[in-house]
Parts: structure tokens; C-alpha cells; sequence
């Protein structure tokens, strides 16, 4: 069975159409089957129409996703309950332990995202998988941080992500393997970006998972969710039949 | 002594110009390096093996061990020569008969 790739995190400005256009096709070229661009400020309908309007013409899948950096638990479940049926993908910067706590226990969350540069808020311990292998969230890694970052600096993230990916693992959270970048010279082949995902001890099918079936299963089971059709987890309407 | 299984892997370059081989191959190097440092660098068995100018696709050839550490290396690479530069795994192969067969 060939695998459908997903790219979830590429940074592109919608604003910028030219360079949207030119990080789209290249994503195409690539192979990769899903791609998306996180909204932080809320939906913008035009530019939304317009990337997925992008995206139809280089024949690539694109996926409604929100990003939010919560303040409060207050903020984040305000922002549950305006944003979940109006995006695919819900993904929550954590930036501080109460919020990572909270995001991981909500069902609503789709991707746990924590800081690559501040090692002091990677909150995804042993307490946090618990939380999350009971919910539906998965482990967002983005692999921009391994591209840039030298020396110390990629040492030190390393080491964070290889403990917090063995956690994951032992709990059975899903681990999804992003880009987050925006530029073209820092775009990967899917299997290339699944190679990095080597360094923080993901074996060569868990680190394919993670950049093919973790991420277009949480696209699916949502847009699932998302659908007229859908009752509850297991039960959708199939047929509507014409009342006596 | 165990004969040491080899991989051929083509290499397609992006970058702005050609780098020449041995700017090439002083990335790679460069890159594995960072990652695995010298004695990892070494274990690699890394080698130049082919190179089409005109499509930008470089063969190198890698022990089968080490493949993995390489292919991680080989993303991370983001320069070439000073310019930028970023490298894509477009086969992996047992010989060169079936690599060039892929690539074509």
C-alpha cells in the first residue's frame, strides 16, 4: 500500500501569494499528499479559499489547522469551543505546564507543540503522555530547529526530543513528524524528513508513521467528525430514508 | 573477514550553480561529521562514486550500516561551497545497475 505523505506545519504566508504558490508546487512535486498552513489569528475565509484553491490546482490535499498559544485554561477552552468545528487540525503551543496539562487531557486537541529553542518549556514528561494517551492529542515534532540550529544549541534539542519521543513511545501517543518551515531550501522529501526523525530514535517504520499515517489518521478521523453525516465515534448516517 | 555490505544512493542537489565533486563531497562530509562526529564519520565508508552536471544527481555509496545515519545527515544539509543548498534521496540501492534503473 503506498504511503500518503503529510506535511502539517509548512509557514506560508497566505498574504504572499507568489511564494504560497511556489512552497504549494514544490510540496506537489515533492509527493507530499496533505499539506497545512496554520491560521493563528482565527479563520481567514478568503485566504483559506484561496491556498486550498492553491492546493487543488498542483493536486495536493490541503488541511484547515489552527494554531494557539494559550495564556489560561480559560483562554485555551474559549478557544476550543469557538475554533473546533470550524478547522481540521487543532494544534496547541504549550508555554506553560498548566496549559500542557489541560491540552493534553482535552479531546478536542489534535497536536501538542512545545518551544524548540526553550528547553524549560518542553513540558512532554511521563505525567503529560499519561494525559494524551487517554485523549486523541499526538506529539508534534517540527524538524526546522534540527535544520538551522548548530552545535550546542542541536544537541541539546536532540537529547530533549529523543527522551520525549521515547516517552511517547511507551505510552502509544503518536508522534508527528512536521517541516515548519517556510522556505523552499528547507523543504524535505518526505522520506528525508522521516530520516531525520532517526536522530531522535524513531525506528525507519515509526518515523515513516510519522510523517504518513499519524498525520492523514487525524486528518480523516476529523474531517470525519467534521461531516453532516457523522453521529458519534463509530456511528455515522448512511442513508436518510423519507418519513411515513 | 565478513564482506561489508555496501548501498549506492543518488543524490539530487538544489542549489544555486554547480558545486564541483569535491565541494560536494566536502558537505556531506562536513554534514555527517557535525551530526556523528569523526569516528562516526568514519564508519561510514562515504565515496563519491558518480555525478551527472547537467541534472545535478550525485551517487555516493555508504556501508548498508550506516545508511541511516547518513540519510539523516544528508537532510540536515542546508550549504553547499557557501551557497544554500539542499540535498534530496532520490534512490537507495544495492547495486548500480538497479540504482540508475530507478533514477533513469
Amino acid at each position: 500500500m503506498t504511503r500518503s505523505f503529510a506535511d502539517l506545519h509548512l509557514r506560508i504566508n497566505p498574504k504572499d501569494q507568489q511564494t504560497a504558490q511556489r512552497l504549494i508546487g514544490k510540496a506537489a512535486q515533492m509527493g507530499y499528499h496533505y499539506i497545512s498552513v496554520p491560521f493563528t489569528a482565527g479563520l481567514q475565509e478568503t485566504e483559506a479559499a484561496a491556498l486550498k484553491a492553491m492546493c487543488a490546482k498542483a493536486g495536493i490535499d490541503f488541511v484547515l489547522r489552527a494554531d494557539f498559544k494559550p495564556r489560561t485554561q480559560e483562554d485555551l477552552m474559549r478557544f476550543l469551543r469557538k475554533f473546533r468545528r470550524r478547522f481540521e487540525v487543532i494544534c496547541i503551543v504549550c508555554d506553560s505546564k498548566e496549559i500542557a496539562r489541560q491540552a493534553a487531557k482535552d479531546r478536542r486537541v489534535d497536536l501538542l507543540n512545545f518551544p524548540s529553542l526553550d528547553y524549560h518549556k518542553r513540558f512532554f514528561d511521563r505525567a503529560e503522555a499519561e494525559l494524551a494517551s487517554c485523549s486523541l492529542a499526538a506529539l508534534e515534532v517540527d524538524v526546522k530547529s534540527l535544520l538551522v540550529l548548530e552545535g550546542p544549541p542541536r544537541v541539546r534539542l536532540l537529547s530533549s526530543l529523543r527522551r520525549e519521543v521515547a516517552i511517547a513511545l511507551e505510552f502509544h501517543v503518536p508522534v508527528v513528524v512536521s517541516s515548519g518551515v517556510g522556505e523552499e531550501p528547507l523543504m524535505r522529501l518526505p522520506r528525508d524528513l522521516a530520516s531525520l526523525a532517526y536522530l531522535f530514535g524513531l525506528g525507519e517504520a515509526q518515523a515513516l508513521d510519522a510523517v504518513s499515517a499519524n498525520p492523514s489518521g487525524i486528518v480523516l478521523r476529523n474531517r470525519e467528525k467534521l461531516s453532516s453525516r457523522f453521529v458519534a465515534p463509530g456511528i455515522s448516517v448512511v442513508k436518510e430514508g423519507n418519513s411515513v | 573477514m565478513k564482506r561489508v555490505k555496501r548501498r549506492y544512493l543518488a543524490l539530487q542537489l538544489e542549489s544555486e550553480g554547480l558545486p564541483t565533486e569535491r565541494e560536494f563531497m566536502d558537505a556531506v562530509w562536513g554534514a555527517v561529521t557535525k551530526l556523528y562526529g569523526e569516528v562516526g564519520a568514519s564508519l561510514t565508508g562515504l565515496a563519491l562514486i558518480n555525478f551527472d552536471g547537467e541534472r545535478k544527481i550525485f551517487v555516493v555509496r555508504t556501508s548498508l550500516a550506516s545508511l541511516p545515519m547518513v540519510r539523516a545527515s544528508l537532510a540536515t544539509v542546508t550549504g553547499v561551497a557557501g551557497k544554500g543548498a539542499s540535498m534530496h534521496v532520490l534512490a537507495v540501492s544495492g547495486t548500480l545497475k538497479a540504482l540508475y534503473a530507478n533514477v533513469g
